[in-house]
């Protein structure tokens, strides 16, 4: 074990594949120099063949994603934030999410693409979007939302080496630092994890939403109500059975999300409890996301629109 | 960069001239039975055919091997063809059956055979730009002298992803070849009216080498085509080939079925299906004037082709539909 905050976590996710299998090759906008920690001394390690510096141009860089891995590379398609998934969006949608099914399965896209999510950082409209509803409407990819130093590299380690594109997407920063295993560590993907256990109300939470639901329910102890509180850490494939099982048993649903609230992962979990869960439920289904609403820059209009702890709080107690 | 006219075919056997035009002659006549069967409704989708383009896919692929790549366009059955695809296969496909290469899933517009680094036609303008791309950081990245070949038309040339193409191409040396083909029209608009400037000269200012071809001239374009993977095959980096074509055919067959007027002149079309403009006929006289074909020689040529699509459409026709549970699968490995 290591005590290490996240973007080290995935750093050494990454050193840890690329000595594994020389086939993993990485490429990115400023991947040597590594604005936010993911990829440094990558580039001194691996060289510059493997850990290469792109052009500022994410269609190429999506699609070309597509090409290497139909040639026989593992690539990891570093994007920066999430909102430059956009502008490479074209690939992602009609290449990387297609290309196999419409070849009649004849080949394997085993390729990684990460980028961080979500505001907090006074980073404006265009750096601190939670595009994952339209990934996840897309079929043909994986979809994984780590919480944590610990997930951020056992989900990393797996998403490398699934045979299908898959959306690797984490806060932008780094966290707390935590416990995490020192050897070849990997958490599969399509599994959530329960963090906290609760007969009251389950709170599903994901990615970044997940600390503050934690701590929501650390409140709600204190008021006589036992949350039990779901990681979900992968959005597709998800893990309708963790969620269902929990509701079954608590009988409340709240799911805290940090992408809009229309056709979202949120909607889209609710709609599962209402389909395999609804005998069980004892109340409306409720979902602490953010308004069809761009993120705004002013701290305190940000904090107004992102879920925080008090949502969370209110939310159940309008449900208990 | 100019093309090098002493590099002439002279080199290459009669023989295998021969087995150049027949490929030439085997997409015209494939593409002629999808044109008919189209209005039979005898195949559920659309098709864009090549017709009027065999010479750039055929020179071109002739300087390939199966290691090599190649991504294409929503024209892409001659591709697919040159590259050394199986016909049959690719006619159940676009007659939507199991037996199809894609087994029925992509249809005309998706004929891919990844064994045979064809890494597919494409339903997105400029959507073989990326994958090309990928192929060739692959290739480079296995140093064994492998190039990747991007397909696309003069309608692309106006997608944003080329200049990417180019600059990342160009900065990394990739062993990859841009062939421009510009049939003249963008779907159902001249180029001119969609397009400023020339197109062999956006490649110019990223330090990439061009050539300008008559792609209706097999000999010019198999030579231009040589000099490009050459450079490729040698680690020179990418080379641009604009070949000035003509799309003989509509954007889609049958397309005056849903279009409420005509948008060029069947003069100008009867132009480019001239002997002097059309690339078949043009490299059948070649043959001719260097006596390697006859008129009994071009016959039986035409004979044995037609024999080979007909046998690819009876395979086709013949073939069992794709099991429906098919539909739920490959999406995920």
């Amino acid at each position: 074990m290591s005590r290490m905050r996240m973007m080290p976590a995935i750093n050494s996710a990454l050193i840890e594949e690329m000595d594994r299998d020389k086939k993993v090759i990485l490429y990115g906008e400023d991947a040597g120099i590594s604005l936010l920690g993911q990829t440094t001394g990558l580039q001194e390690r691996f060289g510059k063949d493997r850990v290469r510096d792109t052009p500022i141009c994410e269609n190429i860089m999506t699609g070309m994603a597509v090409g290497a891995a139909a040639a026989g590379y593992r690539p990891i398609c570093h994007l920066l934030y999430g909102n430059f998934i956009y502008t490479g969006f074209d690939s992602i949608a009609n290449q990387a999410a297609k290309l196999k099914y419409m070849t009649g399965g004849q080949i394997t896209l085993p390729i990684v693409y990460m980028a961080v999510i979500g505001g907090g950082r006074s980073a404006a409209a265009q750096h601190s979007d939670t595009p994952y509803p339209a990934l996840m409407n897309l079929g043909g990819i994986k979809v994984v939302v780590p919480s944590s130093a610990r997930s951020a590299k056992g989900l990393l380690k797996a998403a490398i080496r699934d045979d299908n594109p898959v959306f690797y997407l984490t806060a932008g920063s780094s966290g707390k630092p935590e416990e995490v295993p020192d050897d070849d560590f990997i958490l599969p993907i399509g599994k959530a994890e329960i963090l906290r256990e609760g007969n009251d109300i389950t709170i599903v939470a994901i990615g970044p939403m997940v600390l503050k639901a934690v701590e929501a329910s650390l409140a709600l102890e204190k008021i006589g109500i036992h949350a039990e509180v779901i990681d979900l850490l992968s959005l597709l494939p998800i893990d309708e059975e963790t969620i269902i099982n929990s509701v079954k048993k608590t009988g409340r649903l709240v799911i805290v999300d940090e992408a809009r609230d229309v056709c979202s992962a949120a909607s889209h979990i609710a709609a599962i409890a209402a389909d395999k869960a609804f005998n069980s439920l004892k109340s409306p289904v409720k979902r602490v996301t953010v308004d069809n609403l761009a993120i705004p820059y002013s701290p305190i209009l940000e904090d107004q629109v992102i879920p925080n702890v008090e949502n969370i709080v209110n939310t159940v107690r309008e449900l208990i | 960069m100019n093309v090098n006219k002493h590099n002439t075919l002279d080199n290459l056997s009669d023989e295998k001239l021969v087995e150049l035009y027949k490929k030439m002659l085997l997409i015209r006549k494939c593409e002629e039975h999808l044109s008919s069967a189209t209005k039979e409704g005898a195949f559920p989708g659309a098709v864009h055919l090549y017709i009027g383009q065999e010479a750039i896919a055929v020179s071109m692929c002739d300087h390939l091997t199966e290691d090599d790549w190649i991504s294409s366009t929503h024209r892409g059955h001659g591709h697919f063809i040159a590259k050394g695809g199986d016909v049959n296969t690719m006619m159940a496909e676009i007659y939507g059956k199991a037996t199809g290469i894609c087994n029925g899933k992509g249809g005309s517009m998706h004929v891919a055979d990844f064994k045979k680094g064809i890494m597919g036609a494409n339903g997105v303008v400029g959507g073989g730009m990326g994958l090309a791309i990928g192929a060739a950081l692959a290739a480079s990245m296995d140093k064994k002298n492998k190039v990747s070949v991007v397909f696309f038309g003069d309608g692309a040339a106006n997608q944003g992803v080329l200049m990417e193409a180019m600059n990342i191409s160009s900065l990394w040396k990739l062993p990859l070849i841009f062939v421009c083909e510009n049939n003249q029209y963008s779907e159902f608009t001249h180029t001119s009216e969609v397009t400023s400037g020339k197109i062999v000269d956006r490649a110019k200012p990223f330090g990439i080498p061009t050539l300008e071809v008559d792609g209706n001239n097999f000999i010019e374009m198999w030579q231009a085509s040589a000099q490009a993977v050459l450079r490729a095959r040698n680690n020179q980096g990418p080379t641009f080939i604009e070949a000035h074509t003509y799309r003989q055919r509509g954007h889609v067959e049958f397309e005056y079925s849903f279009l409420s007027r005509t948008y060029r002149d069947q003069d100008e079309v009867n132009k480019w299906l001239a002997n002097d403009k059309d690339p078949l006929l043009r490299f059948e006289q070649y043959l001719f004037d260097n006596s390697i074909i006859d008129n009994q020689k071009t016959e039986a040529l035409n004979n044995e082709i037609d024999s080979v699509v007909k046998e690819s459409v009876s395979f086709a026709v013949n073939s069992p539909l794709p099991d429906l549970s098919s539909a739920f699968n490959n999406m995920i490995a």
